[in-house]
């Protein structure tokens, strides 16, 4: 592959509405705030956490945006900061909260919204190819 | 004076093993947590756990010894610290790892070590270079195919060959490159002088996007065309781009990729033998498909 075939995947990738790729950059930019979220896989972690949020969180490399948007729950802006939903999901699961929550949540609607939406069939693909074509 | 050994086992003895089916099949987490906490009768999932009857009775009828089941680890057993693009599970036994809620409440996994170590042989000599795990935790992207498979029996009715497919870190394997893994695999599989009855299943997908304003992708043409071209014209899949499958099935959809080793391991001539397409379960269209080797 050569670098400008990388370049032009990245903008087609870019292209793509709402959807962050783990690309290479992506990981290196995450990859505090994505093993954070791995570190909640372990019981003893997941105490520690729900002991002092913040405080677990200083063991770890994240900027301090990264550490607000953990705090604030603020699952798209954790993507937006290099995060890849399968690692920013533990955070959902130790909340106790569903994938369709979390979906509504970066999406902008409720949970019963989100829900209603794939039970009629999902979001359609449909003018969310690309962020060019919706711009028309 | 030893017994000699019954015509019976002395058939077995000569025979190699054999692959004899190719499932695809989702392996979305909340079907797993239906089945766990008795939810499957309920209006929401009786579309999908109806239907599974069928699929159970085809998988039976094969008499499977050992499923190799192909799925991509979700933050459980490798993370970002260490990500093998495949991985094969040589283990006599694997753990259902803790995601996060503590390991789902199912049997153990129990391993072919022998078998795994001479796939792994074969296709490493074969020039793919599979790591190989001695420990592995398997998560739901394991787990969920054999409830979907075998309902909640007491213990997994096969033994279990994981291969675990990095499909979260970009790039994940090209289609094509899954594809020929999957036919090293049906090449060591036949080299191995036991009778053993294979079966090989592809997880993840169908369309879905987990994450972002898109979440909730789902692309239901372009599911019905993959399983359809699985079938009848499989090319168009095995050299899909991955830019395409994320635009058109959804960030998370690109584990259709891992189908692709089934696939290959597989012959050329399938028949299809039971499907069930389904939107949605949780975020994701739900997809299982069952494949039989044509006699060539």
């Amino acid at each position: 592959m050569t670098f400008e075939e990388k370049t032009a995947l990245r903008k087609a990738f870019n292209d793509i509405p709402g959807t962050y790729v783990l690309t290479p950059e992506h990981s290196q930019k995450g990859y505090a705030l994505n093993m954070f979220c791995m570190s909640l896989n372990k019981e003893e972690n997941r105490s520690l956490f729900s002991e002092d949020e913040a405080e677990y969180l200083n063991r770890f490399d994240l900027s301090e945006e990264q550490k607000e948007a953990v705090l604030s729950r603020d699952y798209l802006r954790c993507l937006q900061l290099g995060g890849n939903i399968y690692y920013v999901f533990k955070i959902a699961i130790f909340d106790r909260r569903s994938m369709q929550y979390v979906g509504g949540k970066m999406s902008g609607v409720t949970e019963e919204e989100f829900r209603d939406m794939m039970l009629s069939g999902g979001r359609s693909i449909i003018g969310n190819r690309s962020k060019k074509e919706q711009n028309g | 004076m030893e017994d000699a050994p019954s015509l019976e086992t002395d058939q077995r003895k000569n025979k190699m093993a054999k692959i004899v089916g190719g499932i695809g099949c989702s392996h979305v987490p909340a079907v797993g947590a239906a089945s766990d906490f008795g939810k499957t009768k309920d209006g929401y999932w009786t579309p999908l756990f109806d239907a599974l009857p069928e699929a159970r009775a085809w998988i039976g009828g094969l008499k499977p010894d050992v499923v190799i089941l192909v799925y991509n680890d979700h933050a459980s057993a490798f993370s970002l610290e260490l990500i093998p693009t495949f991985a094969i599970g040589t283990a006599e036994l694997f753990k259902p790892a803790d995601e996060g809620y503590g390991p789902r409440n199912v049997p153990d996994v129990h391993g072919h070590s022998a078998l795994a170590w001479h796939i792994a042989e074969s296709c490493i000599m074969d020039e793919f270079d599979l790591t190989i795990a001695n420990h592995m935790d398997v998560d739901h992207g394991c787990t969920v195919p054999l409830t979907v498979f075998f309902d909640q029996p007491e213990a997994w009715p096969v033994k279990v060959i994981p291969v675990c497919v990095n499909v979260i870190q970009f790039p994940p394997p090209t289609a094509n490159r899954c594809f020929n893994l999957g036919q090293a695999i049906q090449r060591a599989v036949e080299s191995f002088p036991e009778d053993l009855r294979v079966v090989v299943a592809g997880t993840g997908g169908m369309s879905h996007q987990l994450q972002g304003e898109r979440a909730g992708v789902v692309n239901t043409e372009f599911d019905l065309t993959y399983l359809d071209n699985l079938v009848y014209n499989n090319e168009l899949n095995r050299t899909m781009s991955h830019l395409e499958f994320i635009r058109e099935a959804g960030s998370e959809g690109i584990e259709m990729v891992m189908w692709q080793i089934m696939r290959g391991a597989l012959n050329s001539e399938v028949e299809e033998k039971f499907r069930k397409y389904h939107v949605a379960s949780s975020n994701t269209a739900f997809g299982i498909i069952c494949l039989e080797n044509k006699e060539e």
